[in-house]
């Protein structure tokens, strides 16, 4: 298990055990965190998982991927340099302890 | 009505939408959720795109049982509502349950049409709406060689390109002259007949099934098409659109026109009952009603309709259509109604721009994420778009809605507006 920290624009914070292999869009939706709509379900067709990486993670979680630039762009909060969509991010022992930050809508 | 009994009957996108959005809008009453299949609630488009390919039902769930437990829904599932009584407000199921409500929203989604072939209902022949069948086809898939797709729209096309990829010779059988002729512009489905063609996809247009054997024990399913000519198949596909699920608001005496009739706060004549998703016809831009089969009308009904059940009647339904489909690489995206355009300009291969009257009404694109977003914001914008503005920015849709954003000042109009 890998813990995932959600932290939403006034400042709580949500922690919870994701399971390796989810994406950390799904690990929201399935402990109902608020702020992640992941509307079209993961398949990158739209940009309602928008989450802004915290800068210490930023390099262990890596750049976007494919086609993600283009959706982020067209996300209802402006993305910020580590904005990611989070059905892109894959949970991995490595992230324990990932911290990202919900913006203000998703849409 | 913080305390109102409210049930739902149906459990799709719709349906698990409203009882989410029902708990973050407050509602504090009790929420029953009634769904005739079994298990959890489940995404639909994976069963013609990935599930095909991983056979993953767990990844399906729209959410997780852990989800109804915390937010107090109660969840029916195997149960099938058989009758409304609107002057008792209690719904009966098929084993003879009571069901009181408050409130009552039909969520029942659609179903599979069968044509009018004969044999198409014959117990070999193969439809994909539910996990059930999509369970079916794959273990069908694993044994098969060849595959007949009866029906070139997003369903047929989706699952084609997944039997192809995965070995499996597969021709497609459409009725009419173009692909998906329903949802797209010609161009779209001039493209997408030669990305399945080059894919090795057989692609058959005004080709009619007329008939469709399937006689066991071994021997491949027949289809003979209108004019004799026999095809051979391990799988056969019958994937020729839906309808409705209205029966239950039929017997009831709510009015039913394709789909459940209801007003722009999505309530039917009756104001204890509401219909959202595909079920539901629904005042839509152009002064008509119409009923939408996507992912974004379900949920987006259904977070306006519990904004209203929680707070009251506000403005009227309202939200940009947007829809994909995945076929092989190739991912479609349309935004608006193109059905509803009367000119179309393509730009490059991949973009085909809508118009009616002059006005932006649609945008389709290929694998073009960016341009797609762009075409959301322009049509959900206040402002039409007019064919004039589009080719002064040379048809960049992307471009348009960055000077457009500009134009209005920072981000928050409202904002802008007070400003000095």
């Amino acid at each position: 298990m890998t813990k995932i920290v959600y932290v939403a624009t006034d400042g709580s914070r949500t922690e919870v055990e994701a399971r390796d292999g989810d994406s950390v869009m799904r690990t929201a939706l399935a402990n109902d965190v608020e702020g992640i709509v992941g509307e079209c379900g993961g398949s990158m067709m739209c940009a309602t998982c928008h989450v802004i990486v915290d800068e210490a993670w930023a390099e262990k979680v890596g750049p976007r991927s494919d086609g993600e630039e283009d959706l982020l762009d067209g996300a209802a909060t402006e993305p910020r340099p580590t904005s990611r969509l989070s059905c892109q991010i894959t949970v991995r022992p490595e992230l324990d302890g990932l911290v990202v930050h919900l913006p203000e809508a998703q849409m | 009505m913080q305390n109102q009994r409210i049930v739902i009957v149906g459990a799709g996108h719709a349906a698990v939408q409203l009882v989410a959005s029902l708990r973050q809008e407050g509602h504090a009453g009790e929420i029953l959720l009634v769904g005739d299949e079994p298990g959890l609630p489940y995404q639909r488009p994976p069963l013609s795109k990935g599930f095909m390919k991983d056979g993953d039902a767990d990844r399906l769930a729209l959410r997780p049982a852990s989800f109804y437990e915390k937010n107090a829904i109660t969840r029916l599932d195997g149960v099938r509502v058989t009758a409304v009584d609107r002057a008792e407000r209690v719904l009966t199921t098929a084993d003879g349950e009571r069901i009181g409500y408050d409130q009552l929203v039909l969520a029942t989604g659609a179903r599979n049409v069968r044509p009018p072939i004969e044999g198409a209902d014959h117990a070999s022949v193969v439809e994909l709406r539910t996990l059930a069948h999509a369970e079916d086809i794959r273990k069908r898939l694993a044994r098969a060689r060849r595959a007949i797709v009866v029906g070139g729209g997003f369903i047929g096309l989706e699952f084609a390109a997944m039997a192809e990829a995965a070995g499996v010779a597969t021709v497609v059988l459409e009725a009419g002259a173009r692909l998906m002729a329903r949802a797209v512009s010609p161009a779209i489905s001039e493209r997408f007949l030669s990305l399945h063609r080059a894919a090795g996809t057989t692609i058959r247009l005004d080709a009619a099934a007329a008939r469709i054997e399937a006689p066991g024990g071994g021997a491949p399913d027949r289809v003979t098409l209108a004019d004799g000519e026999v095809l051979e198949g391990d799988v056969v596909l019958v994937a020729t659109g839906v309808r409705p699920n209205v029966e239950l608001a039929q017997a009831a005496g709510l009015a039913v026109d394709n789909g459940i009739v209801v007003d722009g706060q999505l309530a039917t004549a009756d104001p204890a009952i509401s219909a959202i998703g595909d079920c539901a016809s629904v005042p839509g831009p152009l002064g008509t009603h119409m009923r939408l089969e996507s992912v974004q009308a379900a949920t987006d009904q259904a977070r306006h309709l519990a904004r209203r059940l929680q707070h009251g009647a506000s403005e009227a339904f309202e939200a940009v259509p947007w829809f994909w489909s995945d076929q092989g690489d190739a991912k479609l995206q349309i935004a608006g109604l193109t059905t509803a355009a009367d000119a179309w300009q393509p730009v490059g291969e991949d973009v085909v721009i809508g118009l009616r009257s002059g006005r932006l009404i649609s945008v389709e694109t290929i694998n073009q994420p960016g341009p797609h977003m762009a075409a959301r914001k322009l049509l959900a914008a206040a402002e039409p778009v007019s064919a004039a503005e589009l080719a002064a920015a040379d048809w960049d849709l992307r471009a348009l809605a960055k000077e457009r954003q500009g134009a209005a000042g920072p981000a928050r109009p409202e904002a802008a507006r007070t400003a000095p």
